[in-house]
C-alpha cells in the first residue's frame, strides 16, 4: 500500500512534468525522455561516471573528517563547561556564516586546492555535528554513570558501553542531516573552484549551453545515489542501533 | 550470624556532609553517623524516607567525596541501586559482565546465572525483563566478582508481595552460603526484621544513629509472632521512626 502510494505519486509528478514540457516546446524545459537521453549519452561518454565519482569521492572524505572531529568536539562540549563556554561562541560565527562565504574563503587563503575544497565542506558540516553531539552528551544518564564509577569500570568499558550507545541516536541523526548537507555543499565547492565532480559540469552546461536537460539530468542521478545511501546504509544503521528499544 | 571480634569488612564514620545547593539555605544531610559492618552479618539501614540513607550509601561507596569523616571497604563491595540501572543496549550477559574487572571479564558465570535463575535470559535484553528480573541482573553483576560484601539501596522497593520475597529469600540464601556480608538501605520495617541480623535506626535529617539493635533469633526460627513483638517494642521505644 505504502509502496503504492509512493509509486503513484511518481507517476504523478513524471506526467505533470512531461504535460509542462510539451505544453512549453522549450529546450529550457525538456521532457522526461530528453533527460533520460541526456543521462545516456553521458554515462556512454564516461563523463558522467567520472563527475559523480569524485563527487562522491569528496563527500566521503569531508563527511568522515566532518563526523569525526564534531563528534569528538561535541562530546568535550557537553561534558565540559569550560570548552563549551569557551568554543560556544566561535561555533555560533561558524554555524552562521554562509556556505559560500567559507568556501571562497578556503580558496583564496589555502589556494584552488583538493585540500581547499575538503577543508570548505568540513567547516561547513563540523559546527553542526557537534551541536547535535553535544546536545547527547549533555543528556547522558546520570545514574549510569554512578554505576559506572561504583563498580571502577575502566575508561575504554566506559567509552563502549556507556558513552558511545547513549550518543548513538544523536550519531545517526547528525550522519543522515549532515550528509545532505555535505553534498550540496560540496556541489557549491566545485562549482567555485574544482575543474571536475557534478557542481563543476552542471556549471559547466549551465554556462557553455544553459543545456537543462544536463543540469537536470545531473541532479537526478546524484540525487538517486544519494537517497540510495541514505536507504540502504544510513536507515539500516539507525535501524540496528535503535535494536535493543 | 555476626562474628564478634572479626575485623569488620565495612567501615563508616561521617561526621558530617551538608549540601550546599546555589540559590538556596545549604542542608546538613548527614551528622555524626558511625557504625561498621563485621564479616558474614546483614546489617539494615532503617530510616525516614530523606533521611540521607541514599546519600550514606553514595559517600560510603566513594561516589561523593565531599564530606567530613573516614569510609572504608568500599572496593571489597558489590553494589545494587534502588533502580536496576541496567545498561538497556546491552545484553543481560553483558550487564552482569560489566561487574567484572576486565582481565575477569571471560569468567565463567554459568552457575551464578543458574542460580539466580536468569540462564534462559542471559542474551535478552534488559527491557524485555520484568522489574523483578531486572533487580536479579543487577544483583548478578554486584555478587559477580564475588565481593565481600553487598550493599542494597531499597532493593525489594516497588515489587509486588511475591517477586519482592522471592528475591529476599535469594539474596539471603546467597550471602549465607557465601560469608558475605550485607548492607541494605531500606525504609521497610518488617523486611529489615525479617532478614537482618542488626538494625541500626537513623534520625530524620541530619541523619544520626539513635538505634543500634541487633536481632539474636535465628532467621529460620523467626515467625509472625516473634516479628510482631519485635516491631512493637521496636515501635514503642522509637515512634517517631517506626510506626505502629
Amino acid at each position: 500500500m505504502g509502496a503504492l502510494t509512493r509509486l503513484a505519486s511518481l507517476a504523478v509528478l513524471i506526467g505533470a512534468w512531461q504535460l509542462a514540457a510539451l505544453e512549453a516546446g522549450s529546450r529550457l524545459l525538456p521532457a522526461p525522455m530528453a533527460v533520460l537521453r541526456f543521462i545516456v549519452q553521458e554515462a556512454e561518454r564516461g563523463d558522467l561516471g567520472h563527475n559523480v565519482g569524485m563527487t562522491l569521492l569528496r563527500v566521503a572524505i569531508s563527511f568522515t573528517v566532518a563526523m569525526s572531529l564534531g563528534v569528538v568536539l561535541g562530546v568535550a562540549l557537553g561534558r565540559s563547561k569550560a570548552a563549551d563556554l569557551s568554543l560556544d561562541t566561535p561555533l555560533l560565527v561558524l554555524l552562521n556564516t554562509p556556505a559560500l562565504v567559507i568556501t571562497v574563503l578556503a580558496y583564496v587563503w589555502v589556494g584552488l586546492t583538493e585540500t581547499a575544497a575538503i577543508l570548505a565542506v568540513v567547516l561547513n558540516k563540523l559546527p553542526n555535528v557537534a551541536v547535535i553531539v553535544r546536545e547527547g552528551a549533555r543528556n547522558l544518564d546520570p545514574g549510569l554513570d554512578e554505576m559506572a564509577r561504583a563498580y571502577r569500570l575502566d575508561r575504554r568499558s566506559w567509552a563502549r558501553d556507556i558513552l558511545i550507545p547513549q550518543l548513538q541516536p544523536y550519531m545517526v541523526t547528525a550522519a543522515r542531516s549532515g550528509l545532505s548537507l555535505a553534498w550540496k555543499i560540496v556541489l557549491v565547492v566545485e562549482l567555485l573552484g574544482r575543474p571536475d565532480g557534478v557542481g563543476f559540469a552542471i556549471n559547466y552546461y549551465f554556462v557553455q549551453s544553459t543545456d537543462v536537460a544536463a543540469i537536470i539530468g545531473y541532479s537526478l542521478v546524484f540525487m538517486a545515489v544519494m537517497i540510495g545511501i541514505d536507504v540502504l546504509l544510513l536507515q539500516r544503521l539507525e535501524a540496528y542501533v535503535r535494536r535493543w528499544r | 550470624m555476626s562474628v564478634a571480634g572479626a575485623e569488620p569488612v565495612l567501615q563508616v564514620a561521617i561526621a558530617s556532609k551538608w549540601y550546599r545547593p546555589r540559590g538556596a539555605e545549604p542542608v546538613e544531610a548527614v551528622r555524626d553517623l558511625a557504625f561498621a559492618v563485621a564479616a558474614g552479618e546483614i546489617v539494615c539501614l532503617i530510616g525516614p524516607s530523606g533521611a540521607g540513607k541514599t546519600t550514606t550509601l553514595r559517600i560510603l561507596l566513594g561516589l561523593d567525596p565531599a564530606f567530613e569523616g573516614r569510609v572504608s571497604g568500599a572496593e571489597q563491595a558489590g553494589m545494587v541501586f534502588q533502580e536496576p540501572r541496567l545498561l538497556p543496549w546491552r545484553s543481560v550477559e553483558h550487564n552482569v559482565r560489566l561487574g567484572l574487572p576486565r582481565e575477569r571479564r571471560g569468567r565463567d558465570l554459568d552457575g551464578l546465572f543458574a542460580r539466580l535463575g536468569l540462564t534462559a535470559w542471559r542474551n535478552s535484553y534488559p527491557k524485555a525483563l520484568s522489574l523483578g528480573m531486572q533487580r536479579r541482573v543487577a544483583l548478578a553483576r554486584a555478587l559477580a566478582d564475588g565481593p565481600r560484601v553487598l550493599v542494597l539501596d531499597e532493593p525489594f522497593v516497588s515489587l509486588d508481595d511475591a517477586a519482592a520475597a522471592e528475591l529476599r529469600g535469594l539474596v539471603v540464601d546467597t550471602v549465607d552460603q557465601a560469608g558475605m556480608s550485607v548492607l541494605m538501605v531500606t525504609h521497610n520495617v518488617a523486611e529489615a526484621i525479617g532478614v537482618a541480623d542488626r538494625l541500626l535506626l537513623v534520625s530524620r535529617r541530619p541523619a544520626t544513629l539513635i538505634a543500634d539493635v541487633p536481632l539474636d533469633r535465628p532467621r529460620r526460627e523467626r515467625d509472625r509472632a516473634w516479628a510482631e513483638t519485635t516491631r512493637a517494642t521496636l515501635a514503642a521505644r522509637h515512634p517517631d521512626i517506626i510506626a505502629l
